[in-house]
């Protein structure tokens, strides 16, 4: 890791910034990402925050299996990504495309995809369906650490 | 006088920071008016309807409980009244009152977590912070009840998974005091904030007609007029034993809809009261042993509208057909009513009001013209002819 690197990933400690894919997800991990964000858990208090660009990011937390519509698209939002950055496959359904798993239409987990696009990404796994917001904001200080 | 604006058209998706889900809008602006709108789902299509046939009964419920995150009891309501209707089932009295809660606390979740999207949508994050905050003690009170603040895994063929304890009333009921206090000051701030009234009044009219033309349901019918509400019309759950009032708004906009929304939220408090008032001692269950051959409709007045199920069984563990039909099924398409003219700042909003669920939407669906002579396979033909193929195949070499 060079220099710039270092900088770069001490910097993203400082204030993440998430962009939310959602990748055929039932909409409930999406809620609790918002959840998380509203006054009974607050975790912009700590800096994060939602953005409305994959190229403003540096945390892309995907909810859902990767359906077959939505796997191009998340291709290119990690393409878009800033690097070092972070990826979350957030719930059941996004570390191993949990109950919809057998789904024709369902082309296989968050991992998978972007390990084929970059077989060095920092992956976090939060189990859960949907996770709860505390098992939320452990992750986000996982990874965190992980960076 | 310069020349009229050029036709344009805006994508609006599939990844938008106001989406939570994928789904793609296209609008054709002149200006700032929309003329055209053009829709594209199935980036949320799971192929849950043959995942399906490919579970037990016992387990259908927790996957149609997945088919969106909001109407997590609404899916599974549809699902079990179906799989009752086909097995000709009785629930005991005490099951039927502990679904109506769960129901209507749903509901209840369901109208604030609007209420604060909408507001989000209109930029007025005040709305959404504070709609957020009020939802809060309801999903304490479903995380009380049900043991997950969503996803209640409550519905099981036959009856309820859980019993709801005697001590749990006195809890539920303060929570439930709280929240019909911040629900009543939505309810009065709502008609009074300049700035809601100024931004919701008169944007996105769907008109009674539009609104049975479009065959829309819930809110969004009740919003223009349209006095539709399958609890009250085909009765189930606990909802002609309880008092209550279907709410109806004339203006056909979206403050209409959000009126609807809120005063709703009144009523089921009043419903939630009266079913734990109510509520009588006996058995949660009674046990299914076999789901006999047949075919079983399910209905529920979801937060959204009325939510469909349609089992079909052939005598084995599973089903051979299941088909969901989603409120938002019928009320995303009134969109071509109600955003056409509209000036494009408005038309999220619009989009918004009818509180579209995408992932309850996508199901896929084949049209054929009737005239074609093309043969047509179920999937079970198709499956027994490719085997049949194979076993060609093999004979062959
Ligand atoms: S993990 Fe559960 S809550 Fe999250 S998208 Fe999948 S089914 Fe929905």
């Amino acid at each position: 890791m060079n220099w710039k690197e270092r900088l770069a990933r001490w910097g993203i400690k400082r204030s993440p910034w998430v962009y939310h894919v959602n990748t055929g997800a039932c909409n409930n991990c999406d809620i609790e990402i918002l959840d998380v964000l509203c006054p009974r858990f607050d975790a912009e208090r700590f800096g994060i925050k939602l953005v409305g660009t994959p190229r403003h990011a540096d945390v892309l937390l995907v909810s859902g299996p990767v359906t077959r519509h939505t796997e191009q698209p998340l291709r290119d939002a990690y393409e878009a990504t800033p690097k070092p950055c972070a990826v979350v496959a957030f719930g059941a359904c996004g570390c191993s495309s949990g109950i919809f798993k057998d789904g024709l239409n369902v082309n296989g987990t968050v991992d998978r995809v972007i390990r084929e696009e970059d077989p060095e990404a920092i992956i976090t796994y939060v189990p859960g369906c949907p996770p709860r917001p505390e098992a939320i904001i452990s992750a986000a200080v996982k990874t965190l650490e992980a960076l | 006088m310069s020349k009229s604006p050029e036709k344009k058209v805006i994508p609006f998706g599939p990844y938008h920071p106001v989406l939570e889900e994928g789904e793609l809008f296209e609008l054709t602006v002149r200006g700032e008016v929309v003329e055209e709108i053009y829709w594209k789902t199935g980036y949320n299509h799971r192929s849950i309807e043959t995942i399906a046939e490919t579970k037990t009964y016992d387990q259908i419920c927790f996957l149609v409980e997945r088919i969106c995150g909001i109407c997590s009891h609404s899916h599974p309501y549809g699902f079990v009244r179906a799989v009752e209707d086909l097995a000709e089932v009785e629930i005991p009295e005490r099951a039927v009152y502990i679904r109506t809660i769960v129901a209507e606390l749903e509901r209840l979740h369901s109208h604030l977590l609007w209420m604060g999207l909408a507001g989000h949508f209109i930029g007025y994050n005040t709305v959404f912070m504070w709609g957020w905050k009020y939802r809060e003690p309801v999903l304490d009170i479903l995380e009380e009840v049900t043991g997950n603040r969503q996803h209640y895994a409550t519905l099981k063929i036959g009856g309820v998974r859980r019993d709801l304890e005697e001590s749990k009333y006195e809890k539920i009921l303060d929570m439930l005091d709280d929240v019909e206090e911040k629900c009543r000051m939505l309810l009065e701030a709502v008609p009074e904030d300049p700035v809601l009234k100024s931004r919701l009044q008169g944007v996105g009219v769907l008109t009674e007609q539009e609104a049975r033309d479009w065959g829309t349901l819930g809110p969004t019918a009740r919003g223009s007029g349209y006095d539709i509400d399958v609890r009250r019309d085909h009765p189930h759950a606990a909802y002609d034993w309880v008092d209550w009032d279907v709410c109806v708004e004339e203006s056909g906009d979206v403050y209409a809809k959000t009126m609807v929304r809120l005063r709703e939220n009144m009523e089921s408090i009043k419903i939630i009261r009266q079913c734990i008032d109510q509520m009588v001692p006996g058995p949660i269950e009674n046990e299914v042993r076999e789901i006999p051959p047949g075919e079983g409709i399910g209905t529920y007045g979801a937060p959204r509208g009325e939510t469909f199920h349609y089992v079909a069984s052939d005598g084995t563990n599973s089903p051979i057909r299941h088909k969901v039909r989603a409120p938002s099924f019928n009320n995303v398409p009134s969109f071509e009513a109600s955003c056409i003219g509209e000036e494009i700042a408005d038309v999220l909003l619009t989009l918004a009001a009818v509180d579209p669920c995408y992932s309850c939407t996508e199901r896929s669906l084949k049209l054929t013209p009737t005239s074609s002579d093309e043969r047509l396979l179920t999937p079970r033909q198709l499956l027994e002819a490719s085997r049949n193929k194979t076993k060609e195949l093999i004979d062959q070499c």
